[in-house]
């Protein structure tokens, strides 16, 4: 395989890996946030200083990225999840801002002008293996008493608070795990690109991980892993086109939202038995219910 | 206290157009309840407008001004139609909302940056450069001209939504959108009308904006300043929106004033997340309720 095809492979494999923790986040517990690259600076940022200033060998740096992006998300949960509705996802959008700014002003880490000489320990088989890693642990927890709690909640807030479950638990815990694969994401692309700089984890970080995740389908790890694939490949092959591209991306979503708001998968995986049902399902389109309920206002 | 008071009237300036943007946020916030972030595109587009209007067509300034707003108006109602009726008429929830938001910003700033160009363009001039000298004290007639026309637009807005039977309208649905439908207000055509209202008010405050900076498609990066001015002073309510906004502007100029204009926008998002920690229904919004 030469190398472009590689790096393309790595590169969507890395943006897998913070996709999966907000797939989590806004597909199964119905939270949107602005913030994602926040966390993923985070994680870049630790887990280069571990690397680079502490020479820590990389797997136990990404573990130490994962634990303090997760500490940094339970901060801000813990502050702000308990907000309802909008409030949240605001809060994320000036925590995600707020980080990047801060990082421009700390000298440390070479500030704004960015922080080069980072080892390359990214290659194409950890990136893979760690994708693996996660989706496994990903799947197990949804499919267990935590993951459908996350789901309750995210289907009918009130219901699952009067049948017993911690509202504010489990979404700070979905925040947390969340939190916490954006942070090894972080860490594979700091190792990967060998060059930090607070501008690669701007806004537009965010907006673009969500939009996968939209692609994908809320609610639908099979869909997140097409999603990323797809749509970090895809720019690659068409770049003469790439001044579209983001036009696309926005049109893209509107018209997900408004006509099929599942996205790709609509909160179903890729199993063999599910194949059959999807294509039953897509037929009887009209009776699906929604994946996401008709809570909110 | 010479800097002191310059910097006021600078903050007072800009706060006064953060004022016009933050006003739309909120009208548009108090009846659907969800934060449209397709606004800062259409402040872009608004100062984009306003550049061409005066520019390719050579329209006198005061008619390219109206021009520019009218066409954001129709484009703000263009967008609901498009991106939100849809999402109202099926009772998708909220998240539903902002992620179409979401994709009409996406959308507008790159539909400007892949025709127009990613370039930054001036403004000819319209207002001498030279400042008005009070006493020591040097006033750019442009931020004279910002405060003004940002006081006249936001005077008219309170004159409507007090003393106008479609400002009591907008209130009642405020209250309550299913209450107000039965006692026979259009609440769809009440809709139309905030977006309306407030797509005006962002073709004002991005001429103003793009006169007083320049035009660039990443200008709706500025206009989330505006947006944590309205959640500042409470999202929802048009008086904490003001205030908000005239509060972060000052703000705003002192930081780069006396500390360093690098802490400025950390400032104001240090800001938003203290407001949404300490008091999240902002300095003057109604309380949130529980909505589940």
């Amino acid at each position: 395989m030469d190398s472009y095809v590689q790096g393309i492979i790595m590169l969507a494999g890395i943006n897998l890996m913070a996709v999966l923790g907000l797939s989590l986040l806004t597909g199964f517990t119905g939270l949107f946030s602005f913030g994602h690259a926040g966390f993923m600076a985070i994680g870049a940022y630790t887990a280069a200083c571990c690397t680079v200033k502490l020479h820590m060998p990389f797997i136990p740096a990404l573990l130490v990225a994962a634990i303090v992006t997760a500490g940094a998300s339970w901060v801000i949960g813990k502050l702000t999840l308990n907000l309802k509705g909008d409030y949240f996802c605001i809060a994320t959008l000036g925590f995600g801002e707020a980080i990047k700014l801060i990082l421009d002003n700390v000298q440390y880490f070479g500030g704004a002008r960015g922080w080069p000489g980072i080892p390359a320990y990214t290659n194409i088989w950890n990136v893979l293996i760690i994708d693996l890693i996660g989706v496994i642990i990903l799947a197990n927890l949804i499919g267990s008493r935590h993951g459908r709690n996350m789901i309750a909640v995210r289907e009918e807030e009130l219901a699952s608070q009067i049948v017993g479950i911690d509202v504010f638990k489990y979404k700070l815990k979905s925040l947390m795990i969340s939190a916490a694969y954006a942070g090894i994401a972080g860490g594979l692309l700091a190792h990967y690109m060998t060059f930090l700089q607070p501008k690669m984890f701007a806004m537009a970080k965010s907006t673009e991980l969500t939009i996968i995740v939209i692609f994908g389908g809320l609610g639908s790890i099979s869909g997140s892993v097409l999603g990323s694939f797809v749509l970090t490949s895809l720019p690659e092959m068409l770049r003469s086109f790439d001044k579209w591209r983001l036009v696309c991306y926005g049109l893209a979503v509107i018209i997900i939202m408004i006509s099929r708001p599942e996205g790709l998968m609509g909160g179903y995986e890729l199993t063999p038995s599910s194949i059959k049902k999807m294509i039953f399902n897509f037929k009887h389109r009209k009776q699906k219910a929604l994946p996401v309920s008709e809570g909110g206002k | 206290m010479l800097q002191f008071l310059q910097q006021l009237i600078n903050g007072l300036s800009i706060g006064s157009v953060y004022a016009l943007m933050a006003v739309g946020y909120s009208l548009v916030y108090s009846i659907m309840n969800f934060s449209n972030f397709a606004h800062g595109g259409v402040i872009m587009l608004g100062a984009y407008f306003g550049f061409f209007y005066l520019t390719i067509y050579k329209m006198p300034f005061i008619a390219a001004f109206a021009a520019a707003a009218l066409t954001t108006a129709l484009l703000a109602v263009v967008i609901e139609r498009t991106a939100y009726k849809p999402l109202r008429d099926r009772k998708a929830p909220f998240l539903y909302f902002i992620i179409s938001a979401m994709g009409a910003s996406i959308f507008l700033e790159n539909i400007v940056i892949a025709t127009i160009g990613p370039t930054f363009r001036t403004y000819p001039q319209v207002v001498e450069k030279a400042p008005v000298a009070i006493g020591s004290l040097s006033i750019g007639r442009l931020d004279i001209m910002m405060f003004i026309i940002s006081a006249i637009c936001l005077g008219l807005l309170v004159y409507v939504i007090d003393h106008t039977k479609i400002g009591k309208a907008i209130t009642a649905t405020s209250y309550s959108t299913k209450g107000s439908a039965l006692m026979g207000v259009n609440t769809d055509f009440i809709i139309i009308t905030v977006f309306a209202i407030g797509g005006l008010l962002a073709g004002v405050a991005g001429v103003l904006f793009g006169m007083k900076y320049t035009v660039y498609p990443q200008i709706g990066f500025i206009t989330l300043k505006s947006f944590i001015a309205a959640v500042f002073g409470g999202l929802g309510s048009l008086p904490g929106a003001v205030i908000g906004s005239v509060l972060l502007g000052v703000i705003e100029t002192f930081t780069s004033g006396y500390l360093s204009s690098q802490y400025r926008d950390l400032i104001a998002f240090v800001l938003l997340i203290t407001v949404l920690v300490v008091r999240p229904m902002g300095l003057m919004g109604k309380v949130t309720e529980d909505k589940a």
